[in-house]
């Protein structure tokens, strides 16, 4: 299946991909059309041809009837016979593991694709990823003496400095230890809320998808399975990578108040709102929420006695069964918003739910995931 | 201990031989130990054997076959004499092109396996921060080879201070000209010069012990360092 794209504008400026390419196995195919900006994602399990799309559009890997246009540039087009090679290519790419040279410092490695970039903005692009990735006190090092995240944060900064188009990050945390994760993921959305490039980001962890993306590509052994805008491809029901234990919906918000007798802030978004654990931030903040379909039941009456806080009205849209036979997950409509919820089918015969069905969703416990 | 002028001419001969010999083979080798590490085309294993072959060939075969090739009727010497450099069997430039051959597969394979152990990313590293090919080559390939570098370096010059039967083979001992210190030493052996042959025997041994200790060095100080 595929979520419809409707960014538009958007898209006429944006990324376009479409080719094969074939592995053992199965073969890699794609046909793609990308945002001109934010954070692109790739999920999909191992093995699904994730980083071999980024090695397609970095022209790592050539392949066949390919098409890669970044904007107004045209990178690969076979029926013309066009491919340009890769150091032709305005492209910004972080590997998987820390790619440094560690034969140049921290400065040098910095510098390296500066060197080559005729253009004069270059060296103010440099200042600006420095500053933008707090790297500023680590130019005189030498990479081995670096932690996993800061490598990565000045491989990111390197990527950067070398005025790219399109920024691909090729699982750029799975090599960090899951604490030390932390200290990339704040500079990654700030990139993503700051920079006018659009990044395609390969990830198989579900939280980085909560996290960072705004669009999603979900990947399955070499097939696009699904794309889209980020909170309706997570919302659809039947993708098996989305659903499963972790099925979850995301809610794009805004901190609206803060309740400092019991530590709890209510974060508003198009349909409702939510408390959620204070964590300190501003008021006015956009935040992003994650509602585990596990966390989320329904009843047809509002609730009143329960130690459940959160209650959002909504209507039934859709049903599907589940991983276990027992269960179905229930889409619900609130509002502009979409929210999942995993109950059992007794349960849903005994509410008579069905789409259409208006409910109230009860909300156990929900995720700040920024 | 008395060193004569014969001596030290040998010993002046076989440190320009090992030098010179050792800065073609950095010239010759680098190409082709890359083009062994990375290249897909089914030459490569043929063409690795034969840079290889030297290893396992006694060196009077090597010999043999150069001298005849050097030599007025052989193909390099048709052609030498061709471009009217004369015949190069019994000179200094024969002995060159024999110790290049004969060293070859020893500065080869160090930096084989170094370009080897870098494998792809490094390249592709540079290619994606806009380094075409060559300047990738030399801005990355090299510097990160430099411990397999310097291996081949050392062993290239090593091993041809070493040789002896291709020396003999086609360079015909002539003193002065091509006479080194192993033949030297053969040379005073034969005479029955037991002190002279000690004194350059010795010379010899400390030589490749502290060969061998450089390397061990260059492995433990460079070999730190992830490439």
């Amino acid at each position: 299946m595929s979520v419809s794209a409707t960014e538009g504008e958007a898209l006429a400026e944006g990324i376009e991909l479409r080719f094969t390419l074939p592995r053992t196995g199965f073969d890699l195919e794609v046909d793609l059309r990308l945002p001109a900006r934010g954070i692109t994602v790739l999920h999909g399990p191992s093995g699904s041809g994730k980083t071999s799309v980024l090695r397609c559009v970095a022209g790592l890997e050539r392949p066949h009837n390919g098409y890669v246009r970044i904007g107004d540039q045209i990178w690969q087009d076979d029926r013309r016979g066009h491919f340009l090679p890769t150091w032709r290519r305005a492209l910004g790419y972080v590997f998987q593991e820390a790619s440094l040279f560690e034969h140049l410092d921290v400065r040098a490695n910095l510098h390296f694709g500066l060197r080559r970039d005729s253009d004069s903005r270059a060296r103010q692009s440099l200042a600006e990823a420095i500053e933008l990735l707090g790297i500023g006190h680590l130019l005189g090092r030498a990479p081995h003496a670096l932690s996993g995240g800061e490598r990565q944060r000045i491989a990111i900064a390197r990527a950067l400095a070398a005025r790219p188009r399109v920024l691909l990050l090729d699982e750029p945390l799975s090599a960090i230890d899951h604490s030390r994760r932390q200290e990339i993921l704040p500079w990654l959305e700030r990139m993503r809320d700051e920079l006018e490039m659009p990044m395609i980001h390969v990830t198989h962890s579900a939280d980085e998808v909560a996290r960072l993306a705004t669009y999603l590509v979900v990947l399955e052994a070499g097939r696009v399975k699904a794309s889209g805008a980020v909170a309706g491809v997570l919302s659809s029901l039947d993708l098996p990578v989305v659903v499963g234990e972790d099925a979850a919906a995301l809610l794009e918000g805004e901190l609206l108040e803060r309740d400092v007798a019991w530590h709890l802030a209510r974060v508003g978004f198009a349909g409702g709102s939510l408390w959620v654990a204070d964590g300190g931030l501003p008021l006015g903040r956009r935040v992003r929420l994650r509602v585990l379909a596990r966390d989320v039941s329904i009843t047809t009456q509002e609730p009143g006695y329960t130690s459940i806080q959160n209650h959002v009205r909504g209507v039934v849209e859709s049903m599907a069964g589940d991983v276990h036979p027992s269960q179905v997950l229930v889409r619900l409509r609130c509002g502009d918003s979409v929210l999942l919820a995993r109950v059992t089918r007794r349960a849903m015969a005994s509410l008579e739910l069905g789409p259409g069905r208006p409910v109230w969703a009860q909300v156990k416990s929900v995720a700040l995931v920024q | 201990m008395n060193v004569d002028a014969g001596t030290l001419a040998a010993i002046r001969l076989t440190v320009q031989l090992a030098g010179l010999t050792t800065l073609c083979l950095l010239i010759i080798a680098t190409p082709l130990a890359w083009w062994l590490a990375r290249s897909k085309s089914r030459w490569r294993v043929p063409v690795g054997a034969l840079v290889t072959l030297p290893l396992v060939l006694p060196p009077s075969v090597l010999g043999f076959y150069l001298l005849l090739a050097l030599g007025p009727e052989g193909p390099l010497g048709q052609l030498t004499q061709a471009l009217g450099w004369g015949v190069l069997s019994f000179t200094f430039t024969g002995l060159l092109i024999g110790s290049i051959f004969y060293s070859l597969p020893f500065a080869v394979q160090p930096m084989q396996h170094a370009f080897e152990a870098m494998g792809d990313r490094p390249m592709e590293v540079a290619a994606t921060l806009r380094a075409r090919p060559v300047d990738a080559f030399f801005s990355v390939a090299l510097p990160l080879a430099r411990p397999g570098i310097a291996t081949a370096a050392i062993l290239g010059f090593a091993h041809t201070v070493g040789e002896f039967g291709v020396v003999l083979m086609i360079g015909g001992n002539i003193p002065g000209r091509t006479r080194v210190v192993s033949t030297e030493i053969y040379g005073h052996v034969e005479a029955m010069e037991y002190a002279q042959a000690h004194v350059l025997s010795a010379g010899m041994l400390i030589f490749s012990f502290v060969v061998l200790l450089a390397l061990a060095r260059i492995r433990r100080s460079w070999g730190r360092v992830p490439s």
